[in-house]
């Protein structure tokens, strides 16, 4: 029963379709063609579409990137750099047998660097400075240039370079932005015995020997003392028509493989500190030093001895040894603010039986407006033979950029 | 008399031996190049996320794909990354990779003059590795040892956008530890951008 139902329900349905559109075959053809015209123009309109798709990605890519190019420009691609670093001082000291004193305010240091990238091996670099604010005769102080040299990587983490240029000896002589160390003055070891800042005329190269073990060789300029002269600092001619009649080699071997930690070696000989004039005196210095930085402790701590030959002894007694050392330990609370302790001693008249040394003690603080504006505090005792030594307080701001 | 010869002779033999040691030298690297690059980026890259778990024949089917996104900076983006740099962020968008919840970056910054460009890659917002890809200055090069390097490892971003973690540092190499830290933590801001940029986009 159910089935018979069901074969006339389909019955019926198919002649009413039938009946109601019968299209010819003619109208069949006609259909389809019609249709496949229109299939033909969308799919070229989906194609136009999809080159202008790929175009504007071009576009937009290309308009990006030539952007982005000329936002980065001045950053990546410039190949003068300009810099600079300076610094301020204020000096309240008494000496110790009261017979004078030092209130002095001083521009001690005005830098400017200026640095140029020839290609991607070779490059130049100078520091001209204006020291103590005011230079001219009868002046406090000097224009200087400090460095001026064409460098060249000549190989992978090989470099030469010629010209003028800091001496590898030290902490402080190559690295000497106010904000890198504590103290407002440059401790007096490296001052007075290194004696820094030094910088000779010549020729260098350096590099690395090892991961973490690095050398230094620079054939140099030397130095030049004047009648009466003994001290090493006196004796620098700072590359102004110096005298070359006896050149120096200075060499360092510096270790950096730990984070945190430097230790380095220097020598240095010199031929003749009299550059040929009278009696010959030849010379040899040599320095270490280690600088060990462990979350925010820190520790600096160098030594450095001049040997110059017994001849120099006729010009003053004891001249031939000249030795110094210091040790620095200090404490970093935050990026803010650090304090230091320093305890110090040299004596230009080492090889003398009398007490020659000078000792001082130095204890401060740094205080970060920015990671490359310091303003620095520190109160000096300094023992001289004689009572000379000077007591008191220093204060600082210096920047570099 | 005898400390005078002492002095020449060692001044007379450190020039010789120094004036040798230079002809050698550049005799026997003139031909190696100095560009200072140690790894390219697609190389990095490739390395990064072939690094597998315990299963690597397993990972290569099973693991989604490494997706090559971009980072659009918006002007909210620029104004917390100049936090983290100290200096406005150069260029419109930061390519990355990603999958899953690791990215990996290469990103450029300038150490004293010369841009150094350096890897970073951080997984679940901590950091996984950073590697030194190329620098161009001539002193400061030890940031690139893995020993320096891997002081990184774990390190967070802190609520004031800085590392969560002391890194020490290299003497006389102030300017590129400080490059490389910030690099470091604007890797880390970008990693949590690109994480919820992907959430986000889940359907």
């Amino acid at each position: 029963m159910k089935k018979q139902l069901l074969a006339t329900f389909i019955g019926l349905n198919i002649s009413a379709a039938a009946q109601a559109a019968t299209p010819s075959m003619e109208e069949m053809w006609q259909l389809i063609q019609q249709q496949q015209s229109e299939i033909a123009e969308l799919k070229q309109q989906l194609s136009d579409n999809d080159a202008r798709i790929k175009e504007t990605e071009i576009v937009s890519e290309a308009t990006i990137s030539a952007v982005e190019k000329m936002v980065t420009a001045p950053v990546a691609n410039s190949k003068t750099t300009f810099g600079g670093y300076g610094e301020m001082h204020y000096n309240s000291l008494d000496r110790d047998d009261s017979l004078a004193s030092k209130d002095e305010i001083d521009f001690h240091r005005f830098v400017m660097f200026t640095g140029h990238q020839f290609s991607e091996n070779v490059r130049f670099f100078s520091e001209l400075e204006v020291e103590h604010s005011i230079a001219g005769e009868g002046q406090a102080g000097e224009v200087e240039l400090e460095q001026a040299y064409i460098e060249w990587d000549f190989a992978s983490h090989q470099r030469a370079k010629a010209g003028l240029f800091l001496l590898p000896i030290g902490i402080i002589n190559e690295t000497h932005e106010p904000e890198t160390f504590y103290g407002t003055e440059r401790n007096n070891v490296e001052k007075n015995i290194i004696p820094a800042t030094w910088w000779e005329g010549g020729a260098a190269i350096g590099g690395e020997i090892s991961e973490g073990l690095s050398y230094d060789i620079a054939l140099h300029s030397g130095l030049y003392l004047g009648a009466g002269k003994y001290k090493p600092r006196d004796g620098r001619q700072k590359v102004g028509e110096a005298k070359a009649d006896d050149m120096a080699f200075t060499g360092r071997l510096k270790y950096t493989a730990i984070p945190g930690l430097e230790i380095a070696a220097s020598v240095q000989v010199q031929s003749d500190v009299h550059q040929g004039e009278g009696e010959e005196i030849g010379a040899t210095l040599f320095e270490t030093h280690i600088a060990w930085k462990r979350d925010a402790f820190q520790l600096r701590a160098l030594y450095a001895r001049w040997d110059f030959d017994n001849a120099i002894n006729s010009i003053v007694a004891g001249a031939d040894e000249q030795t110094g050392f210091y040790i620095e330990p200090s404490y970093r609370f935050n990026d803010k603010v650090g304090l230091f302790a320093r305890y110090s001693e040299y004596d230009n008249l080492a090889g003398s039986s009398t007490d020659t040394a000078v000792e001082q003690f130095d204890i401060g603080l740094n205080y970060w407006l920015h990671p490359n504006v310091v303003f620095k505090m520190d109160y000096q005792n300094q023992d001289a033979p004689g009572e000379a030594g000077y007591d008191g307080l220093n204060l600082g701001v210096g920047y570099s950029f | 008399m005898a400390l005078i010869s002492v002095h020449r002779q060692l001044y007379r033999a450190a020039a010789v031996y120094s004036l040798a040691a230079f002809l050698t030298l550049t005799s026997l690297v003139a031909a190696a190049a100095a560009t200072g690059v140690f790894q390219s980026g697609p190389d990095f890259i490739a390395e990064v996320f072939s690094i597998t778990t315990s299963d690597p024949i397993n990972q290569q089917s099973t693991a989604p794909p490494v997706q090559q996104k971009t980072l659009w900076l918006t002007e909210d983006i620029r104004s917390h990354a100049a936090r983290i740099l100290g200096h406005p962020l150069a260029g419109l968008r930061v390519r990355y990779s990603q999958r899953g919840d690791k990215t990996a970056w290469i990103l450029e910054e300038i150490g004293k003059e010369m841009p150094i460009t350096i890897g970073v890659v951080v997984t679940d917002n901590r950091i996984q590795q950073v590697k030194i890809l190329a620098y161009r200055e001539s002193r400061g090069g030890e940031v690139r040892y893995p020993a320096y390097t891997q002081q990184y490892r774990g390190a967070t971003l802190t609520e004031e956008l800085g590392l969560s973690q002391n890194i020490d540092g290299i003497t006389g190499a102030t300017l590129s530890v400080w490059a490389v830290n910030k690099v470091a933590a604007l890797a880390l801001y970008f990693h949590s951008l690109a994480i919820q940029q992907s959430d986000t986009n889940l359907p």
